[in-house]
């Protein structure tokens, strides 16, 4: 694995962003962008993403932008890749999508099931901060069950929607998971991303302070959490070979992982989950993980 | 202005028999466009089916990003546009109106996309055919407007649009419009031009934002606020002044129009009136039917038999709906009498949009025309000679009668034939 130490010195985001304090989303565009470097050309729709790169005339970050609309970014990428291939310069420049979960699994959904099924080839990156940050905490289909929303003030019912699975039900060549807490793991998976040709869909946590109700200096700590009570499992899918990165790889044996409650406990907007809903927390984890230790077994058997 | 009286003596060279749709995608082919974008809606398929073609027979040399959406269509044009590439699309109707959010966009944004849309009707009941209630809905959004009459005019029109869009003095979307069916799936004549003529009229797109030179870093479209912003870097406009620019290039592109389409006329030995709005038999005429497209097209067969009444009547054929030419208009109708306005659309809830539009421009006048305005064929429904005949007898008639109203007029309707017809009720489907 690369080390802290092999990371590029160069930044590709000014300092002095309008990102909150302890914005995970920030620390995930920085490493996202060390990783893929200068010839890059970024495409973002209405987001928090949209408020990190600043106002009228000023660009926050060292790669141009193009902002687009919610629900096109999908096709906002399609639209810079097919110009950069009438252009010819496809192959010297790599197209990158960034967006958060509710331009990702609600609005943008069909934009971007058409641009992976197309074979488009760019990354695409969700941050996944599980609600509209921006507009104000809102639920979306990335919310998980019982979270206090200000439109889900009783908490929301059922679960996220699992993107990556959905993304890779349309068999594109490379889908992987992150937080910033291990930013390592997404340096190197940003960089495996860059040199595969074809459709590559990244779904990663992002611990949002306001949203989520915590203090700013957790979010690190929060992200490890997550890893470590097995609510967030960091994998690669590599053309339909399953892996589990290494920061979740203990994870597979349930005594390793510590109680839900200890993620939950963190934030506010668990505030009002009953003892019913914990209980079904603990089962949805053992599930997902299940399924993922045969899945893991099957494979090794082929 | 360059008017070609007679239209050049065309050899066989280069005359294919092509439907409205197929000289649309030809003129994108002579264009070089380099990304298309575009989804299936009745009656525009074949245009992209045809673009299709000749880009797998090795004739266009662009990439054609088949998308899942019309709000994806547009999007991918803007995205390709804003990287540098010319870009364009076509579409109908409910595709249009798929595509709205982008529409704006595309304006503020000032990129030279060009939509060709065969007119349809918009649901509900669903209707595949023809009006121009697509076209007129995005009349405030920032684009360009152009109504064609015939094939010819849309292979021309389109190359014309290109060099507008793509001035830098213009940078902007524009639309090239014909009516579904009655041009889009109809043939016609049409003289393809000389590649290298083409290439010598329509330059390669140098574009002003360019996004594949990523030795300069940019952030389009990022968040404005109402003022100005003054950093120590230098002072970033506010929405306000963008949108300023937008509307006063709008409005300073009319005189672009007619130099393009002069120099076109110039060129290619054709031309369309002034390149705004084309005129038939107005020289000494004191009474001017207003319409556009196939409707305009009906009417050059009714005044035949009107003139035959001694009418001294003519048609005024509007090209160019945005930005609204109301100066040439107000110029061309301060002597005229009377003007009956016939539109395939309707403004609901007011009146037809042509007519209003030209009631509220040429109010300025001293000596104000009479004007009235007919509804006619909605969602396909033929509009006959005889309508149009019918109508100008009954305003010529109101007139002397010294009625005016803006109350919706429908000529065609057969409610006649409907014994249990009753407005209250027909709205259950």
């Amino acid at each position: 694995m690369v080390k802290v130490m092999d990371l590029p010195e160069e930044e590709f985001i000014y300092p002095g962003t309008r990102a909150c304090a302890g914005c995970g989303m920030a620390l995930i565009y920085r490493i996202a962008l060390k990783a893929l470097g200068a010839k890059t050309l970024i495409t973002v729709p209405a987001s928090c993403l949209t408020v990190l790169h600043g106002m009228q005339g000023f660009c926050s970050t060292k790669i141009s932008v193009y902002h687009t609309p919610f629900a096109t970014t999908g096709a906002s990428a399609s639209g810079i890749l097919a110009s950069l291939e009438d252009k010819g310069l496809a192959d010297e420049i790599t197209v990158l999508a960034f967006a958060g979960d509710g331009g990702t699994t609600d609005i943008g959904v069909q934009a971007l099931s058409g641009a992976v099924e197309r074979g488009t080839n760019f990354i695409y990156a969700c941050y996944d901060n599980e609600a509209y940050m921006n507009t104000g905490v809102q639920r979306s289909g990335s919310t998980p069950l019982g979270v206090k929303t200000t439109t889900t003030p009783e908490g929301k019912l059922g679960h996220k929607k699992n993107m990556p699975k959905i993304l890779e039900a349309h068999g594109i060549p490379y889908v992987a998971t992150g937080i910033a807490s291990y930013p390592l793991d997404l340096y190197e998976k940003f960089k495996k991303a860059r040199n595969i040709h074809g459709s590559k869909y990244f779904h990663i946590l992002s611990p949002c302070p306001p949203g989520w109700g915590y203090d700013p200096k957790d979010t690190i700590l929060i992200g490890r959490l997550a890893i470590q009570t097995g609510f967030w499992i960091l994998y690669e899918v590599e053309n339909g070979v399953f892996k589990l990165s290494k920061p979740s790889a203990r994870y597979l044996d349930p005594s390793k992982r510590k109680p839900i409650e200890e993620y939950l406990k963190t934030q506010k907007r668990f505030s009002t989950l009953t003892q019913q809903e914990i209980d079904v927390y603990k089962t949805y984890i053992n599930n997902i993980w299940a399924e993922i230790k045969s899945r893991i077994e099957n494979q090794d058997r082929i | 202005m360059i008017v070609i009286e007679k239209q050049k003596e065309n050899s066989d060279e280069n005359i294919m028999i092509l439907t409205g749709n197929h000289a649309a995608a030809h003129a994108f082919r002579q264009a070089k466009v380099g990304v298309i974008s575009a989804y299936p809606i009745t009656p525009q398929s074949p245009v992209v089916e045809k673009i299709a073609e000749f880009i797998a027979e090795g004739k266009l040399k662009a990439r054609f990003v088949k998308v899942e959406s019309e709000h994806s269509a547009l999007a991918v044009c803007c995205a390709a546009s804003a990287t540098g590439s010319r870009v364009g699309t076509a579409t109908s109707a409910h595709g249009l109106e798929l595509m709205y959010e982008m529409l704006p966009w595309a304006a503020g944004n000032r990129l030279p996309i060009i939509i060709n849309l065969a007119t349809r009707s918009l649901g509900a009941p669903w209707s595949v055919w023809t009006d121009h209630s697509d076209f007129i809905t995005i009349r405030d959004v920032g684009w360009i407007q152009f109504m064609c009459e015939n094939n010819q005019e849309i292979y021309d029109t389109n190359l014309q649009a290109f060099k507008i869009a793509e001035d830098p003095r213009v940078f902007l979307p524009s639309i090239v419009a014909y009516d579904g069916y009655i041009l889009s799936h109809t043939m016609m004549p049409v003289k393809l031009e000389n590649q290298e003529k083409i290439d010598e009229f329509l330059p390669p797109l140098n574009h002003h934002i360019n996004l594949s030179d990523i030795s300069t870093v940019k952030g389009i479209d990022p968040v404005t606020t109402p003022h100005i912003v003054k950093r120590p870097e230098g002072t970033a406009p506010g929405y306000y002044e963008y949108r300023y620019a937008l509307q006063r290039s709008l409005e300073s592109s009319i005189s672009i129009i007619k130099e393009v389409h002069d120099e076109f006329a110039r060129k290619f030995g054709r031309s369309y009136g002034n390149g705004i709005y084309k005129t038939v038999q107005t020289e000494d005429a004191d009474t001017i039917i207003f319409a556009m497209g196939s409707v305009a097209s009906q009417a050059r067969v009714a005044i035949k038999q009107l003139r035959e009444e001694d009418l001294k009547i003519g048609i005024v054929s509007l090209k160019l709906f945005r930005p609204y030419p109301y100066s040439d208009l107000r110029e061309f109708f301060k002597d005229k009498e009377n003007i009956i306005v016939f539109d395939r659309d309707i403004g609901y809830g007011y009146e037809g949009v042509l007519s209003y539009e030209l009631k509220a421009a040429l109010y300025s006048l001293q000596k104000r025309p009479n004007i009235k305005g007919f509804i006619v064929g909605l969602g396909g429904r033929d509009v006959k000679t005889e309508h149009i005949i019918n109508g100008v007898h009954k305003a010529l008639d109101e007139f002397k009668q010294g009625i005016f109203t803006n109350k919706t007029d429908f000529l065609g309707l057969e409610l006649d034939e409907l014994s249990d017809y009753d407005e209250s009720t027909y709205f259950g489907g």
